[in-house]
C-alpha cells in the first residue's frame, strides 16, 4: 500500500491500489478508487482501512465511497471537499456513526463503528460526537437552551449538571443573553452558534460539521469560523465538509472526495 | 425536558392537535351519550316491565288466546222494568265485568302446581278484567208501546232531546283480580301504598278494593268511597302507587282474587301466572317445566317480556341500539383513523427533527416514546374535552327528561289510567300496558373509565403507528433527505 503522509501530501503521492474497484465504480472510471492517506501521529482518533459504501438508487448501484483509507489525529482540524454527490456527506455519516459501510472499517478509536451493534453507534454519537448541520437542525419550538439542553438528554445527568453545562455552552458561543429565544428570533450566526453549543455542551472527542457556513453571509461565516477556530485550539477535533475555499484554507489539513475517492489537497 | 418538548410539539402544531383532539372527542362524546341513553332506556324498559310484572318475576305463564266468541263479550240487557223514568226519560245504568276480549284463562290450580316445580321460588296468579258501565237515558218505553209511530200522528216525544232520542255512555276500567295473601310475586310487588291499607289475606272474599293513585286523582275517588265493579258496590280501602315515579301501576282496580272470580261469573281461573325462579340460571329450566307440564299456556321470559315493550320505548331502543351504536363505531373509527394518519403524517414532516436527534445520541426509544406521548395526551385532551361534552349532554337529556310512551303487549293486562272514557282502556288497550316513561340517562363510572380508555387506546393506536414509522427512521437517511 502506498502511503501517504500528512506531511507530504503531493497529487503525485496518490496512487491507484484498487484497480478493480474501477469498473464497478461510475463515478471512478477515471479516478484512482482507491486513496490511502495516513497521518504520522501514533494514535489516530478515526482510522479508516478499505471503506466501501454502496446503496441503490433507482435501481442502479452506486458507490459513495469506493475504499477510502483514512487516519484523522486527535485536535486536527480537517476539511473536506469535493463536488456534490462525491461522497462527503455519506463519509460524515460514517465518521459520525449514523450509517455503516457494505465492507471496510470505520475505527473511532477502539470501536470499529462498521461491526458495531446499534446501541453502541447511538452511545457513540451520544458521548463522543458532536453535530452542527448547515440547516442548524434547531427544534423551533424550543428556546436556545432547551435546544442545546437536548443535545445532553442521552447522557442522563442532573438537572443541575444539565443547566450548567448548557449556561457554559451557550457562554462559549456567546449567546448566554439569548438563552430564551427561540430559534426564529435569532439570526442565521445565531441559530448556528446554538447548534455548535448543542454539539459542544456533551463534551464530544470529535466535532463533525457539515456545510455549517453554507446558509451564512460572509460576516456571519467568519464568525462561525472563529468560534470553530477556537474550539479547536482547546483541542477539539474538527471535521468540516464544506464547499468555500475560505473554509477549507484555514484548516490544517484538506482533503478532497471525488466519486468516492479522498485525497489531500 | 420530555414534557417541555412534548408541550412545546402540541403547542406548535395547534391545528394538528387540535383536529385529532376533537375528531376523539367527539368519538368519547357520542360514545358517552350513547351508552347512558341505552342504559337510561334499559332502565325505562324495566321501569316498564316492573310496572306490569311486578319486581322479581322471571316467567309468567298465560292462557292460549280464546277463539272469537270465547272470552269476554257479556251482553248488557235491559228489562221493561229496568232504570228509573223521569219526565218521560229512562235512566238505565248497568257494570259488566269481564275477561279481556280474546284473553285465554289457565286454571286456578295452575299456580298451585307451577308453584310446586322444581326451581320455583314462589307463584302467583292475577285475574286481568275489564269493567265496563254502559248508562244512558232513553224515551219512556211505556209511552211508546201506547202507540207506534205514524199511529197516532203526534211526533216521538220524551227521552234525553225531549224528541224520542236516546244517549248513551260507555266507561271502562281495569281491574286485576289478585292474591291478597301473596303479593311478593306479580304486578303488586312493585307498588307502594300511597294513602289507606294495602290488600290483606283477611280480605278473601271480601268487596274491597285498592285503586291506582294516578287513576284515582282523575276520578276523584278517596279511600271509603265505594266504586261500582261489576254490579256490586266495592268499598276503597286503599290508594296504590308505582315504586317508580315515572310509571303508572298494572291497572286501574284490584280485588281479591276469589271476588274478581265471582264478580266475573269466572269461577276459579286466573289469565296470569307470575313465577320466580330460586335463581337466574334455573329459569330456563323452570321455563322448559313449565311448558311441558302446563299444556297450551304460553311460557314467557323477561327477554320475552322486554320484546313486548313497544311504541316509542321501543323506537327509542332501536335507535340507539342501531343508529346510535353504529353512528359511535364510525366515528371512533373516523376519530382513531385521523388520528393515526396526523401522527404518520406528522412524524413524515418531522424527518429532518428526529433525524437530528438521533444524530445526536436519542435511542430509537426515547424518539417513539416522544411520539407515543404526544398522541397519548392529544388522545387524553381529547378525551377530557369528550367526557364534558359527554356529560354535558347527558345533563341536558336529564334536564330536558324526554317522555317515552311504552306498551307492554301479549301477556300483560288492560291498561291503567286508560279507563274513564267511552271505549277507553278495555277495549283500545286490549292486553296491553300502556306508560309514559320517563328517559333518564344515568351517568356511570363504567361510563367515564370507558371515556378515559378510549383516549388512552386511541392515543396509543396512533402513537404505536407514528412510533413505528418514527423507530424505522434510519438517521442517515434522515439527514440526507433533507440535502
Amino acid at each position: 500500500m502506498n502511503t501517504v503522509t500528512n506531511e507530504s501530501v503531493t497529487n503525485e503521492s496518490v496512487t491507484n491500489e484498487s484497480v478493480t474497484n474501477e469498473q464497478e465504480n461510475p463515478m471512478s472510471m477515471t479516478e484512482p478508487a482507491t486513496t490511502s492517506i495516513e497521518s504520522s501521529a501514533p494514535s489516530p482518533i478515526y482510522a479508516l482501512q478499505a471503506v466501501i459504501r454502496e446503496y441503490q438508487q433507482k435501481n442502479r448501484n452506486v458507490r459513495a465511497l469506493a475504499g477510502v483509507d483514512l487516519e484523522i489525529r486527535e485536535g486536527e482540524f480537517v476539511t473536506i471537499q469535493g463536488p456534490t454527490g462525491g461522497g462527503k456527506s455519506t463519509l460524515l455519516q460514517m465518521l459520525g456513526a449514523l450509517d455503516r459501510p457494505t465492507s471496510g472499517v470505520v475505527k473511532l478509536g477502539e470501536v470499529d463503528l462498521a461491526k458495531a451493534s446499534n446501541a453502541t453507534l447511538g452511545h457513540v454519537r451520544a458521548t463522543e460526537v458532536g453535530f452542527v448541520f448547515q440547516g442548524f437542525n434547531l427544534i423551533p419550538t424550543l428556546t436556545a437552551h432547551e435546544n442545546v439542553d437536548m443535545g445532553l438528554e442521552p447522557l442522563g445527568l442532573s438537572g443541575t449538571d444539565r443547566h450548567s453545562r448548557v449556561a457554559e455552552a451557550l457562554a462559549q458561543v456567546g449567546l448566554a443573553e439569548r438563552a430564551d429565544h427561540l430559534p426564529g428570533e435569532l439570526s442565521g450566526g445565531q441559530q448556528q452558534r446554538v447548534a455548535i453549543a448543542r454539539a459542544i455542551a456533551k463534551r464530544p472527542r470529535v466535532l463533525l460539521a457539515d456545510e455549517p457556513t453554507g446558509n451564512l453571509d460572509e460576516h456571519m461565516r467568519d464568525e462561525i469560523l472563529e468560534l470553530l477556530e477556537g474550539l479547536n485550539r482547546d483541542g477539539l477535533t474538527l471535521i468540516v465538509v464544506t464547499h468555500d475555499s475560505a473554509v477549507a484554507r484555514r484548516a490544517h489539513r484538506r482533503l478532497r472526495l471525488e466519486k468516492g475517492s479522498v485525497r489531500e489537497i | 425536558m420530555y414534557w417541555t418538548y412534548l408541550r412545546r410539539e402540541l403547542a406548535g402544531r395547534k391545528k394538528q392537535t387540535i383536529i385529532v383532539a376533537v375528531g376523539l372527542a367527539v368519538a368519547i362524546a357520542l360514545v358517552i351519550v350513547v351508552n347512558a341513553l341505552s342504559a337510561g332506556v334499559r332502565d325505562a324498559q324495566a321501569q316498564a316491565l316492573e310496572s306490569v310484572y311486578g319486581v322479581g318475576t322471571d316467567l309468567t305463564v298465560t292462557g292460549a288466546a280464546a277463539e272469537p266468541g270465547e272470552g269476554g263479550g257479556q251482553r248488557f240487557e235491559f228489562d221493561s222494568e229496568a232504570g228509573e223514568t223521569t219526565d218521560g226519560t229512562t235512566s238505565v245504568s248497568q257494570s259488566r265485568l269481564t275477561a279481556d276480549f280474546m284473553r285465554g284463562t289457565l286454571d286456578a290450580s295452575t299456580v298451585e302446581s307451577v308453584a310446586s316445580l322444581d326451581g320455583v321460588a314462589a307463584a302467583s296468579g292475577a285475574l286481568s278484567l275489564t269493567n265496563i258501565t254502559f248508562s244512558g237515558e232513553m224515551p219512556d218505553r211505556s209511552q211508546m208501546q201506547q202507540g207506534g209511530p205514524g199511529e197516532s200522528g203526534e211526533p216521538p216525544a220524551g227521552g234525553p232531546d225531549g224528541a224520542g232520542g236516546s244517549a248513551f255512555d260507555l266507561d271502562s276500567f281495569t281491574v286485576l283480580g289478585i292474591d291478597p295473601d301473596d303479593t311478593a310475586v306479580g304486578p303488586l310487588s312493585a307498588v307502594e301504598v300511597s294513602e289507606g291499607r294495602a290488600l290483606a289475606a283477611g280480605d278473601a272474599g271480601e268487596l274491597v278494593a285498592v285503586v291506582d293513585a294516578s287513576y284515582a286523582t282523575t276520578n276523584e275517588i278517596s279511600v271509603g268511597d265505594t266504586i261500582d265493579v261489576g254490579g256490586s258496590e266495592v268499598e276503597v280501602v286503599g290508594l296504590i302507587a308505582s315504586t317508580s315515579s315515572d310509571a303508572d301501576t298494572a291497572a286501574n282496580v284490584y280485588i281479591p282474587l276469589d271476588v274478581a272470580q265471582s264478580l266475573a261469573g269466572l269461577d276459579d281461573v286466573v289469565s296470569t301466572v307470575y313465577v320466580q325462579a330460586t335463581s337466574a340460571n334455573q329459569i330456563d329450566a323452570v321455563q322448559a317445566e313449565i311448558e311441558d307440564s302446563v299444556a297450551g299456556a304460553t311460557v314467557s321470559s323477561q327477554s320475552d317480556l322486554a320484546s313486548t315493550v313497544s311504541s316509542s320505548l321501543a323506537s327509542a331502543s332501536s335507535l340507539i341500539t342501531n343508529l346510535g351504536t353504529w353512528l359511535s363505531i364510525l366515528v371512533l373509527a373516523v376519530a382513531l383513523a385521523l388520528a393515526v394518519l396526523f401522527t404518520i403524517s406528522g412524524v413524515t414532516r418531522r424527518t429532518r427533527e428526529f433525524g437530528t436527534l438521533k444524530a445526536i445520541g436519542w435511542s430509537n426509544g426515547r424518539v417513539v416514546g416522544q411520539v407515543a406521548g404526544e398522541s397519548v395526551i392529544q388522545g387524553l385532551i381529547g378525551g377530557a374535552i369528550g367526557l364534558a361534552v359527554g356529560l354535558a349532554g347527558i345533563w341536558i337529556i336529564n334536564l330536558i327528561s324526554p317522555t317515552i310512551s311504552s306498551t307492554a303487549a301479549s301477556t300483560g293486562q288492560a291498561g291503567p289510567g286508560q279507563g274513564g272514557g267511552p271505549m277507553g282502556g278495555g277495549f283500545g288497550g286490549m292486553a296491553q300496558q300502556a306508560a309514559d316513561v320517563v328517559l333518564h340517562a344515568p351517568i356511570t363510572l363504567w361510563v367515564v373509565a370507558a371515556a378515559v380508555g378510549i383516549a388512552i387506546a386511541g392515543g396509543l393506536i396512533a402513537g404505536a403507528f407514528g412510533g413505528w414509522r418514527a423507530a424505522r427512521l434510519s438517521p442517515a437517511e434522515a439527514l440526507r433527505s433533507v440535502g
